[in-house]
């Protein structure tokens, strides 16, 4: 190796970004009410409590609620938008695409914000259901990203083919275009519904009172005997997370070698 | 029946398309008769796939008309027209098996689902994939493709099949082997085939009639022979095969005949009966004959027609051909002769004096 720095600069990088997540289990299974060094014995009681707490309970359904509401409907979204970016040329969808995407570079906080001053004074009342909007929001830039290209890698004359078979266009959409670009769709709809599922600034700001995942653990935070029950949660949601993105991947691949198109590097 | 009483299929009549500012196709007026292997033949970008598109419906049309077996296509969508096409990709459906994709255009049919499995393996056999109905589609070489978007695309019997460069994307030994065989499938399912290429041997292989394009419009319709033996510009003469172009003066012109003086061949009369009639007159002009109608003469050999003397210039060595580059005294560009090489002939060297015998029948007038 000629240039050792690099080599050690990647290692505390990695390190950096991936020790914290691999303390969490650690003292997710530690015999101590502190999260500190050294570790006392092993234990699965923290599990148990998390799974007997109902308030984590109600906080979990919340989230689903919220995370599997916005994956569909920014999904749909994401298709109806890919679709228009990819398939026709129309004055102005280059600034439209960019204007689909900015909330993934807008801070949150001032969305968030700006979100709830409209929702109060067109009377809106705060509920999950002004969550979902945010989150739809949020996450919409992402199924766009994703679908774009699941969009893109598909051969137009696939489509011609089909209506030249006697297809209409609405046939040849679920026919031809829609098993093809399925991979991307499932896709997107897992990673928005990762994305969702832990969101904060939004369930803070929109919700209205109603605990989701995300607020619960911060509520819990302050009372240093809950923050075992924390690591314990933590760890559950790291390992489902990992567990969504990966299937993510498998059905973006799968899209790719079906449509025989070539690996343009992944959205992970 | 001779194909000039064959029944119309395709008529286009003074077609123009516009991409914005672009005027993609310049006033088409051409008719495409049943039954008929007609090639729209040009370099890329002459506006031969615009063409071929509009007759699909893929292309909507600025102005003009496009009839197909008799009726006017303007209002009529691609899903309804009696054309199928192959495209220059294929686009076999990568999700469906190799059945699926054949029996896709059936759906609407109102057959049982044994008659038509029946007619699946009917076309299979005849494109030569029988057996290989089960196989996943993207598994599939690219002759293999060829061959299942063939089967699904003639299984609906189009009065039209349209075919976009579908040798293109092949080698040159199964091209070869797909030139024959798809001439020899028109001949039995006797449907109209348009094809379009910009390869213009696999034109003289395989049309009845080819249309030569340039810049969205037809230069010239002929059938092979004609196009190869009296083309009508030196633009269509260069594009299909080599010809060699000669400066002449025009000294007479009558009765279809015109007495031409060109250097390096002397004094000569060209018939020029079939070609395109102009007023006649006099003046500069240019003659142009194939490379395989000079021939060196080798020692005692006679010439057949007339002869002039020049110096080798120039040695292509093919194996079966060699390629000469002959300058004509009294002349400054070299003709370009193609020779057939005979056992015990010698290869001549650059710079050997020659003897060419040529043959005024085989001369064409460009004006």
């Amino acid at each position: 190796m000629k240039l050792p720095i690099l080599r050690s600069y990647a290692v505390l990088y990695l390190a950096f970004l991936y020790i914290p997540i691999l303390i969490l289990p650690i003292f997710a299974f530690n015999d101590s009410t502190t999260a500190a060094f050294p570790l006392k014995g092993f234990t699965t009681e923290w599990f148990g409590r998390v799974f007997s707490d109902p308030a984590l309970g109600e906080a979990l359904k919340n989230s689903l609620i919220v995370a599997g509401s916005t994956s569909v409907f920014a999904t749909l979204l994401g298709i109806l938008a890919a679709r228009a970016l990819t398939r026709y040329r129309f004055p102005g969808s280059a600034s439209l695409s960019g204007l689909i995407m900015l909330p993934m570079v807008l801070p949150e906080m001032i969305m968030a914000m700006a979100l709830l001053v409209v929702l109060l004074s067109i009377g809106v009342p705060l509920s999950l259901f002004t969550i979902i909007l945010g989150d739809v929001l949020i996450c919409t830039p992402f199924a766009v990203a994703i679908l774009t290209s699941a969009f893109q890698s598909l051969d137009k004359s696939l489509e011609e083919a089909a209506q030249d078979l006697g297809e209409g266009p609405f046939s040849t959409f679920y026919l031809v275009i829609l098993p093809l670009v399925m991979p991307g769709i499932i896709s997107a709809m897992l990673i928005c519904f990762t994305i969702a599922i832990d969101e904060f600034i939004i369930a803070n700001f929109l919700g209205s009172g109603q605990k989701l995942l995300s607020t619960y653990i911060f509520g819990q935070l302050r009372f240093p005997k809950n923050v075992p029950n924390i690591m314990a949660l933590g760890t559950i949601l790291v390992c489902v997370s990992v567990l969504l993105l990966a299937t993510a991947e498998f059905f973006r691949r799968r899209g790719l070698a079906r449509t025989g198109a070539k690996d343009t590097g992944g959205f992970l | 029946m001779t194909s000039s009483d064959k029944p119309v299929m395709i008529e286009f009549r003074d077609v123009h398309k516009y991409y914005g500012d672009y005027h993609a196709l310049r006033g088409i007026n051409a008719t495409i008769k049943a039954g008929e292997f007609f090639s729209l033949l040009g370099p890329s970008g002459c506006g031969k796939t615009t063409l071929l598109r509009t007759i699909a419906g893929f292309e909507g049309i600025s102005s003009g008309v496009v009839l197909v077996d008799g009726k006017d296509m303007a209002n009529v969508p691609a899903n309804k027209r009696p054309t199928n096409m192959v495209f220059q990709s294929y686009a076999i459906f990568p999700h469906l098996t190799v059945e699926q994709n054949v029996g896709f255009g059936l759906r609407r049919d109102p057959r049982s689902k044994e008659e038509k499995m029946r007619a699946v393996g009917q076309a299979l056999e005849m494109v030569g994939l029988a057996g290989y109905g089960k196989r996943s589609a993207h598994a599939l070489s690219g002759g293999q493709r060829q061959r299942v978007a063939l089967a699904r695309a003639l299984i609906l019997k189009p009065k039209v099949l349209l075919l976009d460069e579908p040798l293109s994307a092949l080698d040159k030994k199964i091209r070869e082997q797909m030139q024959l065989e798809l001439i020899k499938l028109q001949r039995e399912v006797g449907i109209t085939f348009v094809l379009v290429t910009h390869d213009q041997e696999e034109a003289l292989v395989m049309s009845d009639r080819i249309a030569v394009m340039f810049e969205g419009n037809i230069a010239q319709l002929d059938d092979p022979e004609t196009l190869y033996r009296l083309p009508k510009t030196r633009q269509v003469a260069n594009f299909i095969g080599t010809m060699n172009f000669l400066p002449a003066e025009i000294l007479s012109e009558a009765g279809g005949r015109a007495e031409v003086q060109a250097p390096g061949l002397g004094r000569l009369t060209v018939d020029i009966e079939k070609q395109i009639s102009s007023a006649p007159g006099t003046g500069q002009t240019t003659i142009g004959f194939r490379p395989e109608t000079a021939t060196l003469l080798f020692d005692g050999q006679a010439a057949t027609d007339r002869e002039s003397m020049g110096t080798v210039s120039e040695v292509v060595y093919y194996g079966d051909m060699t390629y000469y580059d002959v300058t004509l005294d009294d002349c400054d560009a070299p003709i370009r002769m193609s020779m057939r090489n005979v056992f015990g002939r010698p290869v001549l060297d650059i710079g050997t004096r020659c003897r060419v015998g040529w043959s005024p029948g085989a001369m064409v007038m460009f004006r």
